[in-house]
């Protein structure tokens, strides 16, 4: 077929896709867990990382951080289909203010005894981790920093004997005295 | 303690239901009791200020309310009891939300403790209504009922319009606790739609439209929803800057279909005049519609050369499927206020001659010809003698789904907003039935006909049962066809004329239906017969279902084959058997 076929083929046209940190600030009532979610999974949107908590108990606010990919006008989309929810009070693309620190935890258990116990403090040292369990053969070590950083960390423990990952997901906030 | 049982706040949450309802000035209300909703039937049963409407299925109920909201510009109430209730209002809910209808559906629910249970008539209503509400509620707590009631029919109203969903378990209803009238502290402070454009976005639409040479305005369904002023703008806006006019299936009537600047409707089945001057224009002026697929075809050969003002209260509708130039947030009537204004003080009306005369010049193929025939009734002709015997009346169209739909917006006039009542965006066939009833229901005195297919009309015919309750004298206007002639198109210029299951066999003797119900049945085979059986059907105060037998296998044109651009429409004229598949040679993947 040398022409596009129908008007659904053609949104998917090839553009370059970006990567988005998006804060979201919501009322922190019953579903609405489920309404950012389905928004996505409705609507074809991807998720690469959420997180989501309480951030003011009084208000009953809660802040979901979402790692999402598009081409930039999918991110648009998303960015307005997302403020126009009823319990949705602000959006924030972290990544267009430019202006944003990521965060993210992992506790990270390894497995193992002689030369590779000794190998992986070390590296556990060299990227400030934490160990928060130990027995005889094994650790579990507590990591915070930027997702690349956090699955360097991940990688390079893998021939030491890797067992199991736990991550937070990513959670943002602007740089400079002001609130999103 | 103080004794409470004389504050005239104190009720069941059932009371406040129908209380919130009068406040709320409903007056209507469509619905079908079950195990769940009993405290409310009861309370409705004590009243008479909100007349209830018995229908036989809750999508009927759905779409009546559709209709009613439609047709009035308030909200259409609706209430179902839990479980298949709840399930059976799914498509009126998604069909109201594709296109921005206000409707307020109470559902009933199982008592709070059984919530969770797989309990008899269960459903996780908000569950299976989020995807398809503007917003839902599960009201646990009595004392929290005022105020979700009063936020859902601000929510529902206001902003883009859209059905919100407030499902309320037995126990609650049954529960007594304080209601309160409705406040503005009602409603989530994070829900601040916006109606006011921003002013430097207006002057520089007005820059552009100043500047024009080959101008459009194409207008929808966001223009209706606005309200009578904003239709009332639009036509002022036309009339000061003289350009064409077009507008999309949801916006038929905001400017009379007589008025000198009208180019018909655009789109898929549109006029060839509207989609060569969306295709060629320099300017466009986009007010209150989406850029659907059915309007654009190939996204990326839509109107190549225009700069583009988009006027819509939902950003989400903004750069969604084409990118615009100016974008405009706003009500439609609000902006058009400020817009013409603008206009008025600083710009004067362009010298567009030269492009009246290229659009004469596409006129005059004059896309809607059809071949006349004096043995059978040709659908188009059928529409056009319906239009004809309705002069005069104040007359309220409403169409179920398919290529009676295409005809009826190609071939009958609309002076008035409010006016023509279709399902756009979800296609729902058996909406136009209930819708009819729903319409009826607001205007007692007037002419309300269901422009119906032989297939759509046996998806929600057990309305007609309602109708005859209600004395709702809706006129069912059927062509039938004897298939279902939009699908069989589809299958003639798609799948090689292979024609897999759209004959309807077996179709009832829609006379004899009509009888069965206590409805009044009309024919007419003959074209001689029929402006006669239409004088007849008018002149019945009573429902009358109309089977008008057409030209089985005629097909709706023009068409703008999906997934092509607007200048490669395929016109009657030309839409031989070679033509036809040429223009479609490789398209089966379209929708």
């Amino acid at each position: 077929m040398n022409q596009p076929a129908s008007a659904y083929f053609l949104e998917e046209r090839h553009d370059p896709t970006e990567s988005h940190t998006l804060s979201v600030l919501v009322q922190n009532e019953p579903g609405v867990l489920a309404r950012v979610i389905g928004l996505f999974s409705g609507r074809g949107y991807n998720i690469e990382s959420l997180t989501v908590s309480e951030t003011e108990s009084q208000k009953h606010l809660s802040r979901i951080t979402i790692v999402t990919t598009g081409t930039p006008m999918v991110i648009e989309q998303i960015k307005h289909q997302l403020d126009r929810m009823v319990p949705v009070y602000r959006v924030v693309d972290m990544t267009l203010t430019g202006r944003s620190i990521e965060r993210e935890l992992a506790m990270v258990k390894v497995r193992g005894g002689g030369d590779n116990r000794v190998e992986a403090l070390r590296l556990a040292d060299a990227f400030r981790a934490r160990v928060i369990d130990a027995t005889t053969e094994s650790f579990v070590f507590e990591i915070t920093g930027n997702s690349a950083k956090v699955s360097q960390f991940i990688d390079l423990m893998r021939p030491i004997g890797l067992v199991e990952v736990s991550r937070t997901g990513v959670a943002a906030i602007g740089r400079g005295p002001e609130g999103m | 303690m103080t004794d409470k049982s004389h504050d005239p706040n104190q009720m069941t949450g059932a009371a406040m239901i129908v209380r919130a309802l009068i406040d709320h000035g409903v007056q209507h209300l469509f619905g079908y009791p079950g195990g769940a909703v009993l405290p409310i039937y009861d309370e409705i049963f004590q009243q008479s200020e909100v007349e209830h409407i018995l229908v036989r299925h809750e999508q009927g109920a759905g779409h009546a309310a559709e209709g009613y909201a439609r047709s009035t510009g308030k909200p259409g109430v609706v209430l179902v009891t839990s479980g298949p209730g709840a399930t059976n209002m799914v498509t009126p809910l998604t069909d109201a939300l594709m296109d921005s209808i206000p409707l307020v559906c109470i559902t009933g629910q199982v008592p709070t403790h059984l919530i969770g249970n797989d309990a008899f008539q269960e459903c996780d209503t908000v569950g299976i209504t989020r995807p398809c509400t503007k917003h839902n509620w599960l009201v646990r707590d009595v004392n929290d009922l005022a105020k979700v009631l009063h936020e859902a029919f601000y929510v529902a109203t206001t902003g883009r319009p859209g059905p919100v969903v407030v499902d309320v378990p037995k126990d609650v209803q049954f529960a007594t606790g304080t209601y309160h009238p409705p406040r503005k502290s009602d409603v989530h402070v994070s829900y601040t739609p916006r109606v006011k454009g921003d002013a430097t976005q207006i002057r520089k639409a007005v820059a552009l439209l100043a500047g024009a040479k080959r101008p459009v305005i194409y207008s929808g369904g966001g223009v209706i929803n606005s309200g009578r002023e904003a239709s009332k703008l639009l036509r002022e806006l036309v009339e000061v800057t003289g350009f064409p006019i077009t507008s999309t299936l949801m916006g038929l009537g905001a400017y009379p279909a007589t008025g000198k600047n009208w180019l018909g409707m655009l789109g898929m089945h549109g006029t060839y005049e509207s989609n060569m001057a969306m295709h060629d224009c320099d300017v466009m002026l986009c007010v209150g519609a989406r850029f659907d697929d059915r309007i654009t075809g190939r996204t990326d050969a839509f109107s190549p050369g225009s700069k583009k003002i988009h006027i819509d209260i939902d950003p989400s509708s903004i750069n969604k499927n084409i990118h615009v130039d100016v974008p405009i947030i706003g009500d439609c009537g609000n902006v058009l206020g400020d817009l013409l204004q603008v206009f008025k003080a600083e710009a004067k009306k362009p010298d567009i001659k030269a492009w009246w005369q290229e659009i004469a010049v596409w006129r005059a193929r004059n896309s809607l010809a059809y071949r006349k025939n004096s043995e059978v009734i040709l659908p188009q002709y059928a529409i056009e003698r319906l239009f004809e015997a309705t002069r005069g009346h104040d007359t309220y169209i409403t169409t179920e789904v398919g290529q009676h739909q295409m005809w009826a917006a190609q071939f009958f006039g609309f002076e008035e907003p409010h006016r023509w009542m279709t399902s756009g965006g979800l296609g729902t066939m058996g909406y136009g039935l209930p819708a009819a009833l729903g319409v009826q229901v607001a205007h007692r005195d007037s002419l309300v006909i269901d422009i119906a297919g032989d297939a759509s009309v046996q998806m929600t015919m057990q309305e007609m049962s309602t109708a005859v309750q209600f004395e709702l004298p809706i006129k069912i206007f059927i062509l039938n066809n004897q298939y279902m002639g939009m699908v069989r198109q589809w299958q003639q210029l798609l799948h090689g004329n292979r024609l897999s299951h759209s004959y309807s066999e077996a179709l009832p003797d829609f006379v004899k239906l009509a009888d069965a119900f206590g409805c009044v049945g009309l024919q007419a085979i003959k074209p001689g017969d029929l402006d006669g059986a239409l004088k007849e059907m008018i002149s019945i105060k009573r429902p009358v279902l109309f089977d008008c037998r057409v030209a089985a296998l005629e097909n709706c044109f023009p068409m703008i084959p999906s997934g092509k651009a607007h200048n490669e429409m395929l016109l009657p004229a030309e839409a031989t058997d070679e033509a036809t598949a040429a223009a479609f040679a490789g398209g089966k993947a379209l929708v």
